[in-house]
């Protein structure tokens, strides 16, 4: 049931309605911001610099010289006004800076003022701004409220994707010294340990062998979840919270047992221990690439044939879309698979040749939806075909049980609304914009829950399993029925001892 | 020479030169700005072909603003149709003989004007009573709505109320395209021809440096023209080479 808290949590909305407008009510501080030498270890300036306005306008300079993206975003806005009943920010909260189109604004006012013509000669006409502290302020504000889901790019006519704008201006926000304290605290851990969590080889391999040891007791069977084996067909790169945290900890469990079954050999590497990787979010392709180059540096030295990801939103968009551009070309695989692939693309394609058999009946006490992460739905694909990222974890779902329900036609698939805490939102600090940011996809689960009597939805992705882990009992939801769609694999699949393991 | 023949010649000549100028070089820094990463909103065709296919479908049936919002569709869509003819049927005072093409359009031209028309004051009424699109609006924005306006305005009442030599018109208009310096055919004085030119003219003047970019910039637009096909072909911008690849410290993180 719905906690105590300091904010209105908002109501569902019966019907449809227009957002009315509540200028400044997400205005604020922002998240807490980066402590000194954690912006250090980034090559980020500790705090805000003197000279902040020169080095920040330097640093858009250099930006619109690189990305095309930006270059031709902050140019071709017509206002028309089609974006800005779809940000999930801007539904949960009403404030119009969290208008997609709003908030590419004060960046846009900025671009406008220095780099148009029309914005030096006739500011006021154009709406071009000065970068004053005001602005600055609004930016790390502003652009901290924007998960860069890609929501708004579906329905823009020109195809303007606020992320590529809330990524250059976190980008130029750390370059003067303004780094958000959650994503930049956790990418030193990856470069020191390896992943996110900061958890160490011993302790990870505690981890897994307790993992082990709760999989014998459950099947009396000897699964096994290996850690850094030379030589390894398959080299897992999975979430760091799927160690550890719940729901997680069930879907590594059924990845485990499909590679089991599958007679699979397969590691995790301690020294790359993280699938996500936070470089996106502050929009660094540098930091980016260096979190990325772990993966690369695991697998030439694990000498493994084929890489796969876990379940995870972002680490997805970054492994299917970027990893061959950032770190690549991983000629010293086995080109026969994709590189990367997908678990799901994996489960998927062993359900399809009968490699694995599933008893749907062993979840006939769950009636699921699944949850369409914003990353993987808008910014990646699955398999051969364009939505395969949409079909294949729909039909492994359904594999796995005998109630399946899809939530509301618009709130699914490309379509998807954002859990409220992907793009480096996930923070304690943000919980009110969390909450408010979950809305709409509360509202599509009410349905399904009041329709069909749906009782879990099912994610890929750690971010969304966290985020609705904490914010369902907000909405009068349990916090439990949020599920692994390798939790429902894990759950459902035959287990037989008589595998052939690879020798 | 007669002033007001002299004043639009030059005019036209000027604005012909800034529009091409700096449009065309706000199209060449699209075109040499490279796109470091794959970021097409998916699902995304996996063929060069496939995406001419969505890029065509963004630009004559505005396919992701249907998604998005009916209201601003039909309008956005009717204004911009309707211009595609008006214009059509205008070429037939740049061109002699008129093409076959152009003779068609002229009768659907003529009324064009009036869809035309409606879809501005259509997107003038959203841009004004609807709030959410009020408080992203400049001053711009609506200065350019009624610039179409009086351009739309002036030139319907030219076709119907007013009326002008347009014959002259058309000499006039032959021989800037001529070149003839200084020696152009005497242009028809009445106000409304007049302002129907001079808004134009502004129109020309005022797109490489105004939100008009939006004519380029979607055919430019990484999320709508990259091919989705990042595994299986190595995509990477020449900066992200440089400055990451070709250091003998590019193979390690440390």
């Amino acid at each position: 049931m719905a906690k105590k808290v300091k904010f209105d949590i908002p109501e569902f909305r019966p019907y449809p309605t227009v957002p009315v407008l509540k200028p400044g009510v997400m205005k604020g501080n922002g998240p807490f911001k980066a402590k000194p030498d954690m912006q250090e270890a980034l090559g980020f300036p500790g705090e805000l610099i003197d000279d902040w306005h020169d080095v920040a306008i330097d640093k858009m300079g250099e930006l619109l010289k690189k990305y095309r993206s930006l270059r031709v975003f902050l140019d071709s806005c017509m206002k028309c006004g089609a974006c800005t009943d779809k940000c999930h920010y801007m539904i949960g909260t009403n404030d119009p800076k969290n208008m997609p189109v709003a908030r590419q604004d004060l960046f846009r006012q900025v671009y406008r003022r220095h780099f148009t013509l029309s914005g030096k000669l006739f500011p006021k006409l154009v709406g071009a701004k000065d970068l004053t502290k005001d602005v600055l302020d609004d930016w790390y504000n502003y652009f901290h409220q924007c998960s860069q889901c890609r929501r708004c790019s579906v329905f823009c006519p020109i195809g303007i994707d606020t992320a590529e704008i809330s990524m250059a201006a976190r980008e130029i926000l750390d370059t003067v010294g303004l780094g958000q304290k959650y994503c930049n605290e956790i990418i030193p851990k990856i470069y020191k340990i390896g992943n996110n969590l900061g958890l160490p080889k011993p302790a990870l391999a505690n981890t897994l062998e307790g993992l082990e040891e709760d999989m014998k007791d459950e099947t009396g069977i000897d699964i096994k979840m290996p850690l850094d084996v030379e030589g390894a067909d398959i080299l897992l790169i999975t979430p760091s919270a799927d160690f550890f945290a719940e729901p997680h900890i069930d879907g590594l469990i059924g990845y485990a047992k499909v590679f089991h079954q599958a007679g699979a050999s397969w590691t995790i590497s301690s020294y790359a221990s993280e699938a996500a990787n936070f470089g996106m979010f502050i929009g660094s392709y540098e930091n980016m690439r260096k979190v990325a180059l772990r993966i690369r540096e695991a697998a030439i030295k694990l000498k493994v044939k084929r890489i796969i990801f876990g379940e995870c939103g972002h680490a997805w968009r970054v492994g299917y879309s970027f990893l061959n551009t950032l770190v690549g070309p991983f000629e010293f695989l086995d080109t026969r698979y994709p590189i990367p692939q997908h678990i799901c693309e994996y489960t998927y394609d062993l359900i399809q040749k009968g490699v694995i058999k599933l008893d749907k009946s062993a979840n006939d006490h769950r009636r699921l939806t699944f949850h369409d992460s914003c990353n993987v739905a808008r910014a990646t694909r699955m398999g051969d075909k364009p939505g395969g990222q949409f079909e294949i974890p729909r039909e492994i779902i359904k594999a796995c049980c005998n109630h399946y329900y899809d939530m509301e036609p618009d709130t699914i698939k490309d379509q998807t609304y954002c859990c409220g805490g992907g793009g480096g939102l996930l923070t304690d600090d943000l919980m009110e914009l969390r909450v408010k940011g979950a809305l709409p996809r509360m509202e599509a689960l009410k349905q399904v829950v009041d329709d069909h009597g749906v009782t879990h939805m099912a994610a890929i992705c750690a971010i969304c399993k966290t985020q609705f882990a904490k914010v369902l009992p907000y909405y009068g939801f349990e916090m439990d029925a949020i599920i692994s769609v390798h939790q429902l694999v894990g759950d459902a699949i035959v287990l037989t001892t008589d595998v052939k393991t690879p020798g | 020479m007669e002033f007001w023949t002299a004043f639009y010649a030059i005019s036209f000549y000027v604005a012909t030169l800034i529009f091409l100028v700096f449009g065309g070089h706000k199209v060449y820094q699209y075109a040499v700005t490279p796109a470091p990463l794959k970021i097409p909103t998916t699902p995304a065709p996996v063929t060069t072909s496939g995406v001419v296919v969505r890029l065509l479908l963004e630009v004559t049936i505005f396919k992701s603003l249907f998604r998005s919002n009916k209201w601003i569709w039909l309008f956005a869509l009717i204004f911009h149709l309707a211009l595609w003819i008006v214009l059509i049927r205008h070429l037939r005072y740049f061109i002699d003989p008129v093409w076959a093409i152009v003779a068609l359009a002229q009768p659907f031209g003529k009324y064009g004007s009036f869809a035309m028309l409606f879809g501005l004051f259509a997107l003038l009424a959203r841009r004004m009573f609807v709030a959410r699109i009020c408080y992203i609006s400049t001053p711009s924005d609506y200065l350019m709505l009624f610039l179409l306006l009086a351009i739309g305005i002036s030139g319907t009442l030219i076709s119907f109320v007013t009326h002008t030599d347009i014959i002259q018109f058309k000499a006039f208009m032959l021989s800037v395209l001529n070149f003839n310096f200084f020696n152009w055919q005497t242009i028809p004085t009445d106000t409304m021809l007049l302002v129907h030119l001079t808004a134009v003219i502004l129109l020309m003047i005022v797109f490489p440096f105004s939100k008009l970019l939006h004519v380029p910039g979607v055919f430019f637009s990484p999320t709508r023209n990259q091919v989705d096909n990042p595994r299986e072909k190595r995509h990477v911008a020449p900066w992200a080479v440089k400055e990451f690849e070709t250091s003998p410290a590019s193979t390690t993180s440390e």
